[in-house]
């Protein structure tokens, strides 16, 4: 008999037995650390595919940022651009100012620098022909002028009337200096007799004369006391007449101060002639 | 000489006898245990593992994958079942290269147990997925004449289970057996190899009959998915 029931007993219960212990010690362990480690790849897996999903919006706010840096970048830009064109026109036009207004100035400073020219060379030729003048009638004294002259100094001392020549008779009378009578020559003693007489006429009194002679006295006689001045002289029309031109001179520059800026040179030639 | 280790008998007492074929069947199970029980020991959860442990997956993994390429959709229910089934005959035809190791498997009475194991089981899968009238309901499919021929094709199977089994096992036990006595020399170690490989062959083949009758059973509303392995 191959088959012994006994033993297919107990084969069968030892399998029994076998199936459970190898649930117990084999399946069970090992499939839970299977479980164990598949759960732990999926949590590792899930957290990688948050990590990547993380990282690819971080990228993507990277990237629009990154594109937002850019149109901010290029904006700043244009609008520096726009800025330095601005500027560099105010600065041009600044400079145009600047150059326009020195240009001005330096115009007005030439105008002013030919003016003071006209002025200089105006005053120069005046006092040329003045002292052209005082020179030719200092040449030209003569006795006969000089006589002349004295004449000319006793009848103007004649002249004298009214208030003047009150005062000057007072004052000859009161002074106890002498009247001095200044002259650009020397007086002949007929002359001074001549003076000393008229004197003598005018306040009917003897007074005491000194007679100097004065080169500054362009071809004149003065008579000064105790301050008071009574004189003929050359020098006397040359002033009158300095004053008179000086004054014609001065007219006309106020008259045209802003006509000659643009006719220098002929204001210049003009001047010359 | 012996023709199963059933008959060397160490004790005995009446009907209850403990002989070689129980000896060495629970000294296969206690390979088993202790190996498991020291290796699922320290079981890491991590990514680095033992290479031990990384076996024990490994075939743990491939027998599930086994049992759902047969078709049953929850492999894991089916697993202790039929993974146990092959891990123990494996075992058995492994421990041959053992001297004076006789596998368990060369005995027609561990055949037909394990054999009427299967023939229970397939049932009672059958009964616990679509419920005991469904389960029965598959006999008289596709026609009440089919009943005494299903019956028989049930019991039929398990026999060839069982003889089919003891048949290869007892084969190269014997075949080692009678060679030692003509050419005690290199030829044995040839056929302990093959018979290395046809008990490796044979806990397949059962093991995966099984579950293709766990799958007709539990499969029982597709009557042409049911087949019957020729082997």
């Amino acid at each position: 008999m191959l088959i012994d029931w006994f033993t297919v007993l107990a084969q069968a219960i030892n399998f029994l037995i076998l199936v459970w212990l190898m649930k117990r010690f084999l399946y069970r362990p090992i499939l839970h650390a299977i479980d164990e480690r598949e759960k732990k790849i999926a949590a590792e897996l899930a957290d990688a595919d948050a990590k990547k999903a993380e990282a690819r919006k971080e990228r993507n706010d990277f990237e629009r940022k990154n594109a937002e840096f850019d149109q901010q970048k290029s904006e700043l830009f244009s609008q520096a651009t726009e800025d330095a064109k601005a500027e560099r026109q105010r600065l041009i036009e600044q400079a145009r100012q600047a150059a326009d207004s020195y240009t001005t100035k330096r115009q007005e400073s030439l105008r002013i620098d030919a003016r003071n020219l006209d002025k200089a060379f105006i005053q120069r030729t005046q006092q040329e022909v003045f002292s052209i003048a005082r020179k030719a009638l200092i040449d030209l004294a003569g006795v006969s002028l000089e006589e002349r002259m004295c004449e000319t100094f006793t009848d103007r001392l004649r002249g004298i009337d009214g208030m003047a020549k009150a005062r000057l008779t007072e004052t000859l009378r009161s002074s106890s200096d002498p009247a001095i009578v200044r002259s650009a020559f020397q007086l002949s003693e007929s002359q001074r007799q001549k003076i000393q007489q008229t004197f003598s006429e005018i306040i009917a009194k003897e007074i005491l004369v000194r007679f100097e002679t004065a080169p500054d006295v362009i071809c004149g006689i003065e008579l000064t006391i105790n301050g008071q001045k009574i004189a003929w002289s050359l020098a006397d029309y040359l002033s009158s007449l300095e004053e008179n031109v000086d004054q014609i001179l001065n007219n006309k520059q106020m008259i045209t101060p802003g006509a000659e800026s643009n006719s220098k040179d002929t204001h210049l030639a003009e001047s010359h002639s | 000489m012996r023709l199963s280790p059933d008959e060397l008998i160490f004790w005995q007492f009446g009907f209850f006898k403990i002989n070689a074929t129980i000896v060495f069947t629970w000294a296969t199970m206690l390979l088993l245990i202790v190996a498991s029980k020291l290796i699922t020991r320290k079981l890491s959860t991590d990514l680095h593992r033992t290479r031990w442990q990384n076996l024990l997956e490994i075939i743990v993994c491939g027998i599930e994958k086994q049992i759902a390429d047969v078709g049953l959709s929850h492999p894991l229910k089916y697993l202790s079942f039929l993974g146990t089934l092959f891990l123990f005959l494996a075992t058995a035809s492994l421990c041959t290269i053992f001297p004076g190791y006789e596998p368990p498997t060369g005995s027609l009475s561990t055949t037909v147990a394990l054999a009427l194991c299967v023939f229970v089981a397939v049932p009672m899968f059958g009964i616990e997925a679509h419920g005991l009238g469904d389960y029965l309901k598959s006999y008289i499919e596709p026609t009440v004449i089919m009943l005494p021929f299903n019956i028989i094709s049930e019991l039929s199977r398990t026999l060839a289970l069982a003889v089919r089994l003891f048949g290869n096992m007892m084969s190269g036990a014997m075949i080692i057996a009678i060679l030692l006595t003509i050419t005690p020399l290199i030829f044995p170690i040839f056929m302990t190899a093959l018979g290395l490989l046809t008990g490796m062959v044979q806990a397949y083949i059962f093991t995966i009959l099984a579950a293709v009758y766990i799958a007709a059973a539990t499969r029982i509303r597709q009557p042409n998915s049911k087949s019957d392995g020729a082997l």
